[in-house]
């Protein structure tokens, strides 16, 4: 859901936006007010307390036993063709137009109400029933009465109720932070319930709170809170506590602890109820599931007004033909004529009125009343098969696909752009630490980079990896991995990734952190920078009691120093040691893993048999391990599985504690860094690497143990977070060698780079630094390397006092207090003197360029939409295949409109007149400020595939000006791909809605974090990647996977067969009825168009929703019209899903067409077969039903490729039923159903042979076109399809590729037949 | 313990045919070892069926004639002059005469046949009461509103049976006369007109109301006959048991027929000397020309005919069997040639590689 800005920063307590929230255990100020009696209201009000205030239950149902039948119809009625059916069916109300008998009429749409009703029904009874398990969780809540925490259902507590909560509880409602167990007032809480992110997010008790030396006590809270009223901004809370004495202090998000998050770290907190029930934030951002219309679906709505039209034409003509016939019969006093009721003659316009009407009732089934039912439970089937398919279960997350939105899934199979992200969606998101350059000197870290390569040698090679100068825990690391190589003989994707939650982490339900792999930890360090940083170490460990000891180090060295002391202590990293919880000073105590082995060991629990590998089961350890938690302290509970399983997050259980392995020993204890970005943990894994490890972070002071030195600690004086439009954070600390106060900055290069200290002569050395470094940089993003630049300012106490006040004072305000911040950080970070640059490594996930090539293949244009740098994604872009080596790329860079435009002419200029342009032109109009246009390679420009363009994002900005929109979107697309850099969350989401609504084209994004929202949202499908940065993308997204690679299986099977089934089931759907209403319709001639039906009421009435469904159900759910092997082989296939060959207009047609055939073939051989006799007219409209029904089911056979059991038993079940329901409706009563009185004619046409001649002769006859053109084109095709199986491995056979595309010209547009068949591949067989 | 089987994700889904869409499957229609001689055997199987239905429909013979009485068409001219403008028109008799040169073999039916009259107009079609021909007191004194304007009398006395339909009722009648010789005596051919409507309909479905002392005319009482008709429901016949709404022509006439140009049973000729059929002669119907058909452009016709193990006289089935047959045949082998020519391709393709 759309976050709401506020539009005022300080709008939050303009009157009537606050909430006043006081203790529940005070006396009530309306008991204190009754008293003074007239005051009352004035004193309420000045409190605010007439606002109602929710309680703590939790209701998300719709209805209630009273309201649901009006309710629920309400809502059904909301959908146009209930209308419409209750309209048709009231019409038989009016007896001058009624065609059937009123109350039948009513029953199928009172069908289909009720089976949405009840299915509406039992969703709201699951909701009812969670809602009740919610409600009646318990905790414990400060009762007046006890004076005590009494143990409350969490829909009883209310607003300003104090509740108490312990580790691991969830928390019931919002709950102001008042009082924590930690020292220091703090509580860690962890959000995976709310938006996924599992590393744990720290809260502060209330300033004022903190500092109370005894234990709370609710009955002393007198503070009034005012606060915002109940919004859903998760990351915003405002609001100022009163204190009795008048006093204020503000309050703010880091005090509020939110429903659904779970207490983590913390034995036990206090706090006050502030919003409750749906007011909480977590409920307010909790919007249900989407409901998009599919592109078929509006397709369908169109053709569904095409028959709309078809049935007033129909009834139309009909009239009109009735009104002739009756003036022609009338003077005449025809027999058969019959007057009015009053014996008046009917005027032939009445009764060319009366007959329009009486038309449409008959012929209403032209309408499918259960299109949109069966369209819906299809869909729901085919979101079952797509979860069901195991090949789109990655087993390393154990996640599953999921389908978040129902009814869009054959939006799949028609996507034609890809916009996707690029961190985190084509790359893992775990960062790896490549090199560095410090002070201006590159340290390419070549041994890493040789590790690195092992890795990606390992997923291939199943050897034994030689691993030398790693630090210890690296070794255990690697003995563990070669282990699990040696288990499992498809360990590629744990090698890989290694993001497998293991027990380790589960073991330990209160650690959730990264599962960093060893990759991202095991940093082989520079020798030449291990060196010099033991230089620094050792000379400072001697000199550390001078006065000033770096002064006497070489700026080169001191700089060293400084970047490593920068990389362990400026970011967030908290750090766990295994001896928790968390005290003020942490010591190294062995880890103790008893508790949890003791538990694993325990019979009542699984045991491991030698050699497997693989996952627990979780559920059932889970449930074990909180079951003991129970009684367990805190301390003893934490379960700490061995150091080694805890940081090598991939390993399995069963390594450390089988006995033949036994524990190394631990040299130091295990420390775990948990961070809020990877990027943040790989560089502390790198500092850890140089032996400058980061041991201990408390809210006011980091301490960094060094080998020589031994353990320092910074005084921590303020942490400037991150945020995105610094794109920096900073650290203020008081240097313990030196007892300066340093600013430690890291952050973009771009944005660092420009707070340097300014150029001067006489920082000659550190300008060369600055040019050196800005070199690696371009280099490193040339690697596709994210980059980070260390920077670090020193303060004189003037200087820090000076800022420190303005910044207290920002601190303290209340009302602009974020502004005053971000103003207070900026002061602060200039003139800072570079230190280094970092190069990060996000390497690409398993199968991306694969991936990417199929999509391609199958004709999908794929954007990425970065915010990375433009070098570093086009880097990226080559190694994923997006960008290919002999193709030409078209950079567009621009610093003006003015200039953008030009260029964007230049560059549709050189697109339009491929080959007459040259390289050398190229350089010549590159002038203004832009790069160039350059061209990757120069031959490729005569004949080569079309370019591509890569766009950054002050460009982009431009590009998307509404008078350069369109030529930016035709130069686009003309390219192959397009690599957006640098681009903002907005245009990102900007660039899709360009696309989805100019070229009107099906849009897919696809993203994992955050700032992919508004692009995941905007686009026709939406993909989010249940990966590192939280569920922020897959709340927001239609379908979530784990990996970028399920993609392809996703679109190329999964899309392609949703919409195949889909598209030929609504054809077949439209065939059906257009071919029912045809009989009806060639029976008007020989009635005089009166509007009568040969076809009894019931079959009529019945026959779409019961006779004739289930077939074409099975087939639209089960139905394959290509293999999925084929299909992943031929990704071309794919291609017809996107030009909607299967569902066109043209298809649609062709259909109507076929139809109107065959229900005149199944009227006019019964009408010849029975001409001239006695028979009457159900004796002769009943083989009429029956032959429909054969034509449909043979029709069907037709159209359905693959023939299951199923499909057998769905049409042995249509026939049985049709015939059981007419022996069984034609015997029950001889005078019951007027007019049609059908009795006995079954059973009378039973002993009919001409019954059974005509039953076999006009469905096939109807059908001999459809199945021999059906075959011939079916043949001409499928050839290929039968050899594929074998050419699977080979490849592709130019004969073959032949034969598939003279397939498709068969069928393409000079195509001839009843449909478009070109896509319609037989299986012959090859299946199964 | 079972650690392979639990070893498994919790969210893994699971692998079966039928979730992981594996199901045995075939395409039966459209693959040429069964399509090609599907359609062969189709082929000759309809054509021997279209033979045999196209002889055995000629075996039939079938003797008509139409007695409308359109100007100079026969004696029955005369009795529709008079019957014009009048209705109802009165009992007029003419004859038809024909003689069978041989035997024509029974069992014979005796139809009528109308053209151009639509029974099955809608409004036509519902205009009766099922409830009040099933014999039901209640009904037959409150006949539904469909009945409108055949519900109620002038004189407000309730229409039985009510309706347009049974209003129209067919009232002409037809007797069959026989001459052996040349200038002998016509002797009357007995009409079987028993059974002729359907056995449920006239056991199930058609009821008399309960007789009143006996007498179905007082079970009647009360109520009015239909505007066109000259005498009481409980006078159509002299035989107590084809009589009321159980009269066989009534019933047959009630049956509404599918198309505007329908048949319907008079009679069966297989007493007496006729079992056989009719034997050579000379043959007279004698017709009491009574229903109104030229005013609206109908005409009325008498038919003999017999009838074969499939019905009537129609060798549309056959014909379309035999087409239908040829067609397949056809078909086939196009489809031949199609499938040889990529078989063909294919096995090019194959010595490619």
């Amino acid at each position: 859901p759309p976050r709401r800005k506020q539009p005022r920063r300080a709008g939050w307590r303009a009157r009537g936006r606050t909430r006043t929230v006081r203790s529940n255990l005070l006396p009530p100020p309306s008991a204190e007010d009754s008293v003074a009696g007239a005051t009352k209201g004035e004193r309420l009000q000045r409190l605010g307390c007439v606002q109602h205030v929710a309680d703590n239950r939790l209701k998300t149902t719709k209805y209630t036993l009273l309201s649901f039948l009006p309710k629920n119809l309400f809502e059904q009625f909301h959908r146009l063709a209930n209308v419409y059916f209750v309209f048709i069916a009231l019409l038989n109300f009016v007896p001058a137009v009624n065609a059937f008998q009123p109350g039948l009429a009513l029953a199928p749409v009172l069908f289909i109400l009720a089976v949405t009703a009840f299915k509406d029904l039992w969703e709201d009874y699951s909701r009812y029933r969670s809602d009740h398990e919610i409600n009646h969780l318990g905790c414990l809540v400060f009762s007046r009465e006890e004076k005590k925490y009494v143990n409350r259902f969490w829909k009883e507590i209310h607003v300003g109720d104090f509740v108490r909560l312990r580790c691991n509880e969830i928390i019931p409602a919002d709950i102001l932070l008042l009082s924590s167990s930690d020292p220091d007032g703090l509580c860690h809480i962890e959000t995976a319930n709310l938006d996924g992110e599992t590393n744990l997010k720290r809260r502060q008790v209330v300033r004022g709170f903190s500092e109370l030396v005894s234990e709370f006590n609710p009955l002393t809270f007198t503070s009034v809170i005012e606060c915002e009223k109940p919004n859903n901004d998760l990351t915003r809370f405002r609001g100022c506590i009163i204190h009795d004495n008048g006093k204020k202090a503000g309050l703010y998000k880091e005090n509020l602890l939110l429903r659904g998050c779970t207490i983590r770290n913390t034995e036990a907190v206090v706090g006050i109820v502030i919003y409750a029930g749906h007011e909480t934030k977590a409920l307010l951002n909790n919007s249900g599931p989407r409901y998009k219309r599919s592109q078929l679906e509006r397709q369908m709505n169109c053709d569904v007004l095409w028959c709309v039209l078809l049935l007033v034409c129909m009834s139309l003509f009909s009239a009109v033909g009735h009104g002739l016939w009756m003036q022609r019969y009338q003077d005449k006093k025809a027999l058969f004529d019959v007057p009015e009721s009053d014996g008046s003659s009917l005027s032939p316009v009445t009764a060319a009125v009366y007959s329009f009407l009486t038309m449409i009732i008959v012929l209403q089934v032209l309408i499918p009343i259960s299109l949109y039912v069966s369209i819906e439970i299809v869909k729901v089937c085919q979101v079952y098969f797509i979860n069901q398919d195991i090949e789109l279960y990655d087993e390393e997350t154990d996640s599953q696909l999921q389908c978040r939105a129902l009814n869009i899934t054959e939006d799949l199979g028609q996507i034609q752009y890809i916009f996707s992200d690029k961190t985190g969606t084509l790359t893992e998101n775990k960062m790896v630490f490549r090199r560095c350059t410090v002070s201006g000197i590159e340290y390419s870290h070549d041994a890493n980079a040789q590790r690195l390569a092992r890795y990606q040698e390992a997923d291939s090679e199943e050897e034994e990896v030689p691993r030398g100068g790693s630090s210890q825990r690296g070794s255990i690391g690697s003995h563990q991995s070669i282990r699990i190589l040696h288990r499992s003989q498809s360990t590629k994707s744990y090698w890989r990734t290694g993001s497998r939650k293991t027990l380790g982490s589960l073991l330990d339900p209160t650690h959730h952190v990264y599962p960093f792999s060893p990759q991202e930890k095991d940093i082989t360090p520079d020798p030449k920078l291990l060196e010099k940083v033991n230089e620094c170490d050792k000379y400072l460990a001697i000199s550390r009691h001078q006065e000033h000891p770096l002064a006497q180090l070489s700026p080169e060295l001191s700089d060293v120093f400084d970047f490593f002391i920068a990389l362990t202590i400026c970011n967030t990293v908290v750090v766990t040691s295994p001896d928790q919880p968390r005290q003020k000073a942490s010591h190294g105590v062995p880890p103790r893993a008893h508790d949890a082995l003791a538990l694993l060991r325990s019979p009542s629990v699984v045991s491991l048999p030698e050699g497997e590998h693989g996952s627990l089961p979780f559920r059932e350890l889970l449930s074990g391990l909180r079951k003991m938690q129970q009684g367990a302290s805190h301390r003893e509970r934490l379960g700490q599985p061995t150091p080694a399983i805890a940081s090598n997050g991939y390993s399995s259980p069963a390594d450390s504690w089988e006995p033949e392995y036994p524990q190394e020993p631990q040299p130091k204890q295990e420390l775990r860094f948990e961070a809020e970005s990877p990027d943040e943990a790989a560089l502390v894994y790198a500092a850890k690497a140089y032996n400058c490890a980061l041991v201990d972070r408390l809210h006011d002071q980091v301490s960094v143990e060094l080998p020589h030195l031994g353990r320092l600690t910074f005084e921590l004086l303020h942490t400037l977070g991150f945020d995105s439009i610094r794109k920096r954070m900073s650290v203020v600390i008081r240097h313990p060698l030196t007892d300066e106060i340093n600013v430690y900055t890291k952050g973009a290069d771009s944005v660092v780079m420009d707070l340097l200290l300014p150029y001067d002569a006489r920082g000659q050395h550190q300008n060369k630094i600055r040019s050196k470094t800005q070199n690696y940089l371009n280099l490193y993003a040339m690697e596709g390397l994210r980059t980070l630049c260390i920077a670090k300012r020193v303060l004189s106490k003037e200087e820090y006092a000076c800022w420190l006040q303005s910044h207290l004072e920002a601190e303290s305000s209340v009302d602009n207090r974020e502004e005053l911040l971000f103003q207070s950080a900026i002061r602060l970070e200039t003139n800072l003197h570079l230190l280094g640059a970092t190069g990060i490594e996000d390497r690409l996930q398993d199968g991306v360029p694969e991936t990417i090539t199929k999509l391609r293949q199958a004709g999908l244009q794929i954007w990425v939409l970065t915010g990375d740098k433009q070098e570093t994604a086009i880097n990226i872009a080559y190694a994923c295949k997006l960008l290919d080596h002999d193709e030409e790329v078209i950079t567009l860079n621009a610093e003006s409109q003015e200039a953008c435009a030009a260029l964007l002419d230049q560059c549709l200029h050189h697109v339009q007149s491929r080959g007459s342009y040259t390289p050398e032109k190229t350089e010549s109009c590159v002038n203004v400020g832009f790069s160039s246009l350059y061209l990757a390679s120069a031959t490729s420009t005569v004949s080569g595939p079309s370019p591509s363009l890569v766009i950054d994002g002050r460009s982009l900005a431009y590009a998307l000006d509404k008078n350069l929109e369109d030529k930016f979107l035709f130069l686009a697309k003309q390219c192959r791909s397009v690599l957006c850099c640098r681009s903002t969350p907005l245009q990102k989401s900007m660039v899709v809605k360009l696309v989805r609504s100019k070229l009107k084209a099906m849009t897919l994004a696809i993203g994992d974090g955050a700032n992919d929202v508004s692009m995941i949202q905007v686009a026709d499908v939406g993909v989010g990647i249940s990966g590192q940065e939280g569920m922020q993308a897959v709340m927001a997204s239609d379908f979530a996977v784990p990996r970028f690679r399920y993609l392809e299986r996703l679109l190329i099977v999964h899309g392609h067969w949703c919409y195949s089934r889909l598209a030929n089931m609504v054809l077949y759907f439209f065939y059906k009825n257009t071919m029912f209403v045809g009989l009806l319709f060639w029976f008007q001639f020989y009635c005089g168009f009166s509007a009568s039906a040969m076809i009894d009421q019931w079959y009529l009435i019945f026959f779409n929703l019961l006779f004739s469904s289930l077939p074409q159900l099975v087939t639209g759910v089960l139905d394959k019209n290509v293999p999925a092997h084929v299909l992943l082989l031929k990704p071309q296939l794919y291609k017809s899903g996107q030009n909607r060959e299967e569902y066109r207009p043209r298809a649609f047609w062709l259909n109507m067409v076929d139809a109107a055939f065959q229900s005149l073939i199944c009227f006019f051989i019964p009408y010849l077969a029975y001409y001239d006799s006695d028979v009457d007219m159900f004796t002769w409209g009943t083989p009429i039903t029956a032959i429909a029904l054969f034509t449909f089911l043979l029709h069907l056979g037709i159209e359905t490729k693959t023939w299951t059991w199923l499909n057998w038993t769905a049409c042995v079940f249509s026939i049985f039923l049709f015939f059981t329901v007419a022996l069984i409706y034609n015997a029950s009563c001889a005078t019951c159903y007027p007019p049609s009185n059908p009795y006995w004619t079954m059973q009378a046409l039973l002993g009919d042979p001409v019954f059974y001649l005509i039953c076999l002769i006009a469905p096939i006859t109807a059908l001999l076109p459809r199945w021999v053109l059906e075959f011939v084109s079916d043949f001409s095709t499928h050839t290929a399809a039968i050899l594929l199986p074998k050419d699977q491995q080979g490849a592709q056979h130019s004969g073959h590729k032949c034969t598939i595309e003279r397939g498709h010209r068969a069928g393409g547009p000079g195509g001839s037949g009843p449909r478009v068949l070109q896509t319609r591949r037989g299986c012959f067989g090859s299946m199964s | 313990m079972t650690w392979s089987a639990t070893a498994r994700g919790a969210h893994q889904p699971d692998n079966t045919a039928f979730t992981q869409q594996r199901l045995p499957a075939w395409q039966p229609l459209l693959s040429a070892s069964i399509t090609l001689p599907l359609f062969f055997c189709a082929g000759l199987a309809f054509i021997g069926l279209g033979l045999g239905l196209y002889y055995s429909s000629n075996g039939i013979k079938e003797l008509e004639y139409d007695y409308t009485g359109n100007p100079g068409t026969g004696n029955c001219s005369v009795c529709a002059a008079e019957g014009q403008g009048r209705a109802p028109p009165p009992n007029c008799s003419c004859a038809w005469y024909f003689s069978l040169p041989e035997l024509f073999p029974g069992p014979v039916y005796l139809y009528y046949e109308l053209t151009n009259f639509y029974q099955n107009n809608r409004r036509y079609g519902v205009s009766r009461d099922d409830a009040q021909l099933s014999g039901l007191p209640s009904a037959l004194h409150h006949p539904v509103n469909e009945c409108a304007p055949y519900q109620f009398s002038a004189a407000g006395l309730p229409i039985a049976p009510c309706g347009a339909i049974a209003n129209s009722l067919f009232n002409d009648s037809f007797s069959l006369w026989h001459q052996r010789r040349p200038g002998g005596p016509y002797v009357e051919v007995p009409l079987d007109r028993a059974a002729i409507a359907w056995w449920t309909d006239y056991h199930v479905k058609f009821r008399n109301p309960p007789l009143v002392n006996g007498s179905l005319a007082l079970a009647f009482r009360g109520t009015a006959p239909p505007p066109n008709w000259h005498r009481p429901v409980y006078e159509l016949s002299p035989d107590p048991n084809n009589t009321g709404f159980i009269n066989q022509d009534f019933v047959v006439w009630m049956r509404t027929a599918a198309l505007p140009t329908f048949r319907k049973l008079y009679a069966r000729i297989r007493q007496g000397n006729y079992t056989a059929g009719l034997p050579r002669g000379a043959y007279r119907v004698n017709i009491t020309y009574n229903y109104p058909v030229r005013v609206f452009g109908g005409h009325k016709l008498i038919i003999f005919s017999n009838i074969s193990w499939m019905g009537g006289k129609n060798p549309f089935l056959g014909i379309a069997y035999l087409v239908v047959g040829s067609l397949c045949i056809l078909m086939g082998f196009v489809m031949l040639v199609v499938y040889i020519r990529y078989q063909d391709q294919n096995d090019e393709d194959d010595d490619d590689e």
